[in-house]
């Protein structure tokens, strides 16, 4: 997982609250064997519509996503976050986010960043104001800028530390790699092998 | 200060804490546990594989890994390609990904492919005192040696595959007490559908649970099997069964189990495993065996059960009105009436299989009781061997001579209609009673209708053509062969 300390790009403005995550990636998709190329599937029912945001030229290099409240609610499924990492995005702006997209999205290296509804608003006229603007994105200072409005955000710190050195979960259980080694040698000797096969 | 007396699952967790939680803002954060056993088969793997790939990272213990392709494989016709092309290329994933990553994997056609949950014990490679995990929610099922088991998702499945080590926060303990003797015609089976019909689908949450007692010492391990099966239908994440010198002996001999000194050492821990006297667990639940019947589900979800000898219930029967409101819409759903005799209810197909009851005791149950007797013409029985190695004993017991001359489907070994992800389906409106595990709506084919039962009230079925008790068929003289 790359580390995100800083982060600019242009934003998107979705004003829509309670944007479930059979919105964000519909179950049809999840048959899929792979953990990319997810791209075509972010949204897909919504972007069948040409004044969807995500089809105005403008927003088409979008990696700041601005939502409304409640993003990402519904089924747990991993596949929302991949959907929208393989689209570009990097960072979810919104004032309030599900407990498990959160999660998810933590694990994965996407920012979800909480911003107070007011400012959320700011940021989206901001945006529909001068479409394609930038947004600027400070982990480290728990900011969010755009135009004149600058916000700051919540994350919790666990979480944060591990986007700033870009730690999956599978890479910080590794940095306890010699507690594992240790571990191992004072397994007994009868403990199963699986190989070679004993048939 | 004494050390405090421990249950069986607090010991397991103890022994495989590779790096403890600590506390954090008033909150614990998960201990690193060390998995033993790593059960793999292709319809959650291949998103764990991909990501392996992608960050560059190898398998870390492929000698702890195991691989078998039971979900989507067909149970006819083993020797052609896969019909669906989705289920053939999960499969065909799953045969690179074992092949590049050095994992082993037993395919369709291979003397011991089946369904992961019967080929592990098989293999002797489930053993007391083991972590085991799979990405597969019925992996409670090696819990009935002793083993700390329990299903996965798809990150935790690469998460183990990279590091061997899972973060998890300790369980809550509950007992599940069984004491007396089963009566005839009751089995294993009845026991499970009777404490989830009493405990309910999430009365198990956030628990281990421990079955206990003498009704469980009495069981043999495929018995056992079909009961820590379950605990997941109760909500629980995994069950347990002290392991005993009825497990030892199901282990010993086979191609994994230790020899020699090995056996010993082994034998030696896994006695200690045990429950300690005075151990408490945070709840406990006491059935009754002598007053058991055989159980059947009427509606959809597990815990939606009665005994045979009971009528439907009516949605006013329930207090809840959550429990109301589902029980309206199982009804509605299952097409029945309320005070219909559950005897009363006419199936079209009888599926004798799943990883709940498709092992040697569960076909040898069955066949005892069809033996020497008709099907009923208008049932269709399939019968779905757990694992390769099963089907082949149970030829050389002749038990597929007695499914066949029934008028019964002999089958390859794997998931098949318990889940309808191969051809295995039931059709729209189509009424089964099913050994399987669960009974969702749609669940063994769109439209279908589950009840769920034990191997010999499946094999009574059959014969009458109505949910029916192996003492509805025993009364009557079976046919000279």
């Amino acid at each position: 997982m790359e580390p995100i300390i800083r982060h600019t790009g242009v934003g998107v403005p979705l004003r829509a609250s309670n944007v479930d995550t059979d919105q964000i990636i519909p179950a049809v998709y999840l048959k899929r064997i792979t953990r990319t190329g997810f791209e075509d599937a972010l949204f897909s029912s919504w972007r069948k519509d040409p004044e969807f945001v995500l089809n105005q030229p403008a927003y088409a290099q979008g990696t700041v996503l601005v939502a409304g409240p409640d993003f990402g609610t519904g089924s747990s499924r991993e596949h929302a976050v991949w959907a929208l990492k393989d689209y570009g995005f990097r960072v979810v702006v919104a004032s309030r986010f599900a407990d498990i997209f959160r999660g998810n999205s933590g694990k994965q290296g996407l920012v979800t960043a909480q911003v107070a509804q007011p400012d959320v608003e700011l940021i989206w006229k901001e945006l529909e104001k001068e479409p394609g603007a930038e947004v600027q994105v400070d982990l480290e200072a728990r900011t969010v800028r755009c135009g004149s409005v600058e916000a700051s955000f919540e994350i919790d710190d666990y979480t944060r530390w591990r986007l700033m050195e870009g730690l999956d979960d599978i890479s910080l259980t590794l940095t306890r790699a010699e507690d594992i080694e240790q571990f191992e040698a004072t397994r007994p000797e009868w403990k199963p092998k699986t190989l070679p096969a004993r048939i | 200060m004494a050390d405090k007396p421990l249950t069986m699952a607090e010991k397991v967790w103890r022994e495989h804490v590779v790096v403890p939680g600590e506390e954090k803002g008033g909150q614990r954060t998960p201990d690193l546990l060390y998995i033993d056993l790593h059960l793999v088969h292709e319809v959650t793997s291949p998103q764990a594989f991909e990501g392996l790939r992608l960050a560059d990272r190898p398998v870390r213990r492929p000698d702890l890994t195991i691989a078998t392709e039971d979900h989507n494989t067909p149970t006819l016709e083993i020797d052609k390609p896969i019909a669906d092309p989705i289920s053939r290329k999960q499969v065909d994933t799953l045969r690179a990904n074992a092949e590049e990553f050095g994992i082993r994997l037993h395919s369709l056609g291979d003397d011991d492919q089946g369904i992961v949950h019967v080929v592990g014990p098989q293999l002797g490679l489930t053993q007391p005192g083991m972590t085991v995990v799979c990405g597969d929610s019925h992996t409670s099922t090696h819990g009935a040696f002793g083993a700390l088991a329990m299903g996965i998702g798809t990150s935790e499945v690469e998460h183990v595959l990279a590091t061997q080590t899972l973060s998890l926060k300790p369980f809550k303990t509950m007992a599940i007490t069984v004491e007396g003797t089963l009566k005839p015609g009751v089995s294993s089976k009845d026991i499970i559908l009777a404490v989830i019909a009493k405990i309910g689908t999430g009365g198990g949450q956030g628990y281990v649970l421990e079955y206990r007692g003498s009704a469980i010492e009495q069981l043999s391990m495929d018995a056992r099997m079909t009961i820590c099966n379950m605990s997941i239908e109760a909500g629980a994440r995994a069950g347990m069964i002290a392991p005993d010198e009825t497990t030892f002996d199901y282990i010993k001999g086979r191609p994994h189990a230790p020899q020699g000194a090995d056996w010993d050492a082994a034998v030696e821990n896994w006695r200690a495993l045990r429950t300690d006297a005075g151990a408490e667990f945070d709840a406990e639940v006491v059935i009754d065996a002598d007053a058991l019947e055989p159980f059947v589900t009427w509606g959809t979800n597990p815990g939606q059960g009665v005994s045979l000898s009971d009528t439907v219930p009516a949605p006013e029967d329930f207090d809840d009105p959550v429990d109301r409101e589902s029980a309206e819409r199982a009804l509605k759903y299952m097409d029945l009436a309320p005070g219909t005799p559950m005897r009363d209810i006419r199936v079209d197909t009888v599926f004798l299989g799943s990883c709940t009851n498709s092992r040697m005791e569960d076909l040898r149950a069955a066949a005892g009781i069809i033996r020497g007797r008709e099907k009923d013409p208008q049932v269709r029985m399939i019968v779905v061997p757990g694992s390769q190695r099963v089907r082949l004993q149970a030829e050389a017991e002749g038990l597929d001579q007695v499914f066949k001359e029934f008028g019964a489907e002999w089958r390859f070994a794997g998931c098949s209609m318990c889940l309808g992800m191969n051809p295995d389906q039931l059709q729209p409106g189509e009424r089964c009673a099913s050994t399987s595990n669960r009974n969702f709506e749609g669940r063994q084919g769109k439209g279908g209708r589950t009840h769920l039962v034990s191997p010999v009230v499946a094999a009574a079925t059959a014969v009458r053509g109505t949910l029916s008790a192996p003492s509805d068929v025993l009364s009557t003289e079976p046919q000279p062969a």
